[in-house]
């Protein structure tokens, strides 16, 4: 299965990998559906409703059934991948999510389309950059934040094979294709290391991971030797690659997310009770301003120089 | 401690009505022992349980998730009492294990978990959230021209949650009429009257106008909630709403309709007085 053709110049909208990825794993299995809420356009799953109009369930807007009804789906054989903008089937359907899919421990796919700040100007109420640390909290609940249009296809294979309750967060901001080896695979709960290196250890997942490779080549021509971690899964962590991490002396980390409970916030749950290193947690200080999303990633240094400069930072706080 | 077994009847009525009196009597005794619950919910509950699972359902205790069954979803998960009983009478369970409602780290817990007990169709607890799953088994149903029907017993107060609404909008569009919701209608909620606290009345009307066909009938009356609930829902092409009417602490005169008992728990001589009036 391949990706996606690029949006613009080899840059992609991963919601584009998802949907063609769903319409091949509904051709091969007919138990696949889709659940929305008035969410057939933003989830890019027109194409899903042309080939197969029977098994795309529209509740209308109204978030708590949505994910109630992937519940029920499940329990009546199906495999659903309910699909909705990410603030919404988050935040507006939290219980469901807690009580119906992770406590209940049903076979549902959630789908958190155009995660972080991809809705930048409409603020606050449309960004989402809390829902890692909500879903966090659910033990069960695996979840996987892709950073480029070809993880994203394995994540959601990964999703469809695996039996129990996972949630794929996917942007909308236009990403390249990472350099990874042509045999490379996703696992969930594997993490991949792009870029080797021993000074630090950079771990970023979704839309920060190539700005993450970009600030590790910027720190490379000064002769900092800089590790890119790409933590695709953020529940369960790879605690063996965190280890490996805390070698190095030094982690930053960056997400699209808030600071508080995301990645970062995992990951300093692992470091603290096995090697304490000093770390940096970049990612957003709490409801931002209005902007583009490009424009908040710069603005809160969620860039390849915002990157550069706390891993000289925590480098420099190494014992 | 008396039994709470008592012998059952020939006719389906008839047995139903053993059942019913074994489930009050096994659930309260239940909720003595564990100090804790629901008894008023049971009680008003008890009679439309007994009737769906040995009157109306189709289920297989040793085959649990069937994939053929008929599913009932217990909205009102509070009322684990008279939920628990019906299923080991039911035989998804022994009924020894009964005893250890509540108790530390029994799969008994206050609210069902479907990962723990075999006949629990979703974890519930939290209101307003068994009508939702339903309608999501409902369809599933509906996308394969299965033959299973999807029950859900709601509270009355419950019906103040909001995503029972979104839910009945949903199955009213779909013509769902392999979906049959029954409601509690004890017209009790925690602390008071539900026309005194966010009232639901004409709550008929109401359903009627999201698209279901209503049926009000007594809650605590066996052959009406066997007539409705058992006919063929083909050609309705409309999900069925059963209206219970019935009364919080049924079959006690103490608790007959009162607040109290909402999670009242009852005293040795409360017990006894119950265990000789449920007879």
């Amino acid at each position: 299965m391949s990706v996606a053709a690029p949006s613009k110049a080899g840059l992609y909208d991963c919601r584009d990998s998802f949907a063609k990825t769903i319409e091949a794993l509904a051709e091969a299995d007919p138990r696949i559906v889709t659940v929305v809420s008035d969410s057939v356009g933003s989830s890019k799953l027109g194409g899903f409703k042309t080939k197969f109009p029977e098994r795309m369930v529209n509740v209308g807007i109204a978030e708590q059934t949505l994910v109630a009804v992937g519940a029920g789906l499940a329990n009546g054989g199906k495999v659903p991948f309910v699909s909705a903008a990410s603030c919404f089937i988050t935040g507006r359907a939290l219980e469901q999510v807690k009580a119906d899919i992770a406590y209940s421990n049903v076979n549902v796919k959630l789908i958190g389309q155009s995660s972080g700040v991809a809705y930048g100007e409409l603020g606050p109420t449309h960004h989402s950059i809390e829902d890692l640390a909500w879903l966090r909290l659910f033990n069960n609940l695996k979840l996987i934040v892709p950073a480029d249009p070809w993880q994203t296809a394995e994540a959601i294979k990964a999703a469809a094979a695996y039996d129990g309750p996972v949630f794929v967060r996917v942007s909308r901001m236009a990403v390249p294709a990472l350099d990874r080896p042509a045999n490379a695979t996703f696992e969930i709960g594997k993490a991949e290391t792009l870029v080797d290196g021993s000074d630090a250890t950079i771990i970023a997942n979704g839309t920060m991971v190539h700005r993450a490779v970009a600030a590790a080549k910027t720190l490379a021509a000064e002769g900092i030797s800089a590790r890119v971690v790409n933590m695709a899964t953020v529940n369960p962590l790879d605690d063996a690659v965190i280890a490996a991490a805390a070698e190095t002396g030094a982690i930053v980390t960056v997400e699209e997310h808030s600071v508080r409970g995301g990645l970062g916030g995992a990951i300093a749950e692992v470091v603290i009770s096995t090697n304490p290193v000093p770390m940096r947690i970049l990612g957003f200080p709490g409801f931002v301003p209005t902007g583009s999303a490009d424009f908040l990633f710069d603005h809160f240094g969620l860039n390849e120089t915002g990157i550069a400069d706390a891993v000289r930072q925590t480098i420099a706080r190494k014992k | 401690m008396p039994s709470p077994a008592t012998p059952l009847t020939t006719d389906l009525v008839g047995e139903i009505a053993a059942q019913a009196l074994w489930i009050r009597r096994r659930s309260f005794q239940m909720v003595y022992e564990a100090q804790q619950g629901h008894p008023g919910g049971d009680f008003s509950a008890t009679d439309v349980l007994a009737t769906l699972y040995f009157g109306v359902m189709r289920y297989d205790p040793k085959n649990p998730r069937d994939p053929k069954r008929d599913r009932f979803v217990m909205s009102k998960g509070h009322c684990t009492g008279a939920f628990y009983s019906v299923l080991a009478r039911a035989g998804y369970f022994p009924e020894a294990d009964l005893s250890s409602y509540m108790e530390p780290l029994s799969k008994l817990n206050g609210h069902p978990n479907r990962n723990y007990l075999p006949g629990v169709e979703t974890n519930t607890g939290p209101l307003g959230h068994g009508l939702p799953v339903a309608l999501g088994i409902a369809i599933a149903g509906q996308i394969d021209n299965a033959e299973f029907r999807t029950f859900v017993l709601t509270g009355d107060g419950e019906l103040q949650e909001g995503s029972n609404w979104e839910a009945a909008l949903n199955a009213g569009h779909r013509k769902l009429e392999n979906l049959t919701l029954i409601i509690d209608r004890n017209r009790l909620q925690q602390g008071a009257r539900t026309e005194e606290t966010a009232s639901l009345d004409p709550l008929d009307e109401k359903w009627r106008a999201f698209g279901w066909h209503v049926e009000n009938v007594d809650g605590h009356d066996h052959a009406q909630l066997l007539e409705v609930l058992s006919k063929s829902p083909k050609g309705r092409e409309k999900p069925l709403c059963v209206i219970a009417n019935t009364f919080k602490g049924k079959g006690v005169s103490f608790m007959h309709d009162n607040v109290a008992w909402h999670h009242g728990v009852p005293t040795k001589e409360q017990y006894e007085q119950a265990m000789r009036e449920l007879v």
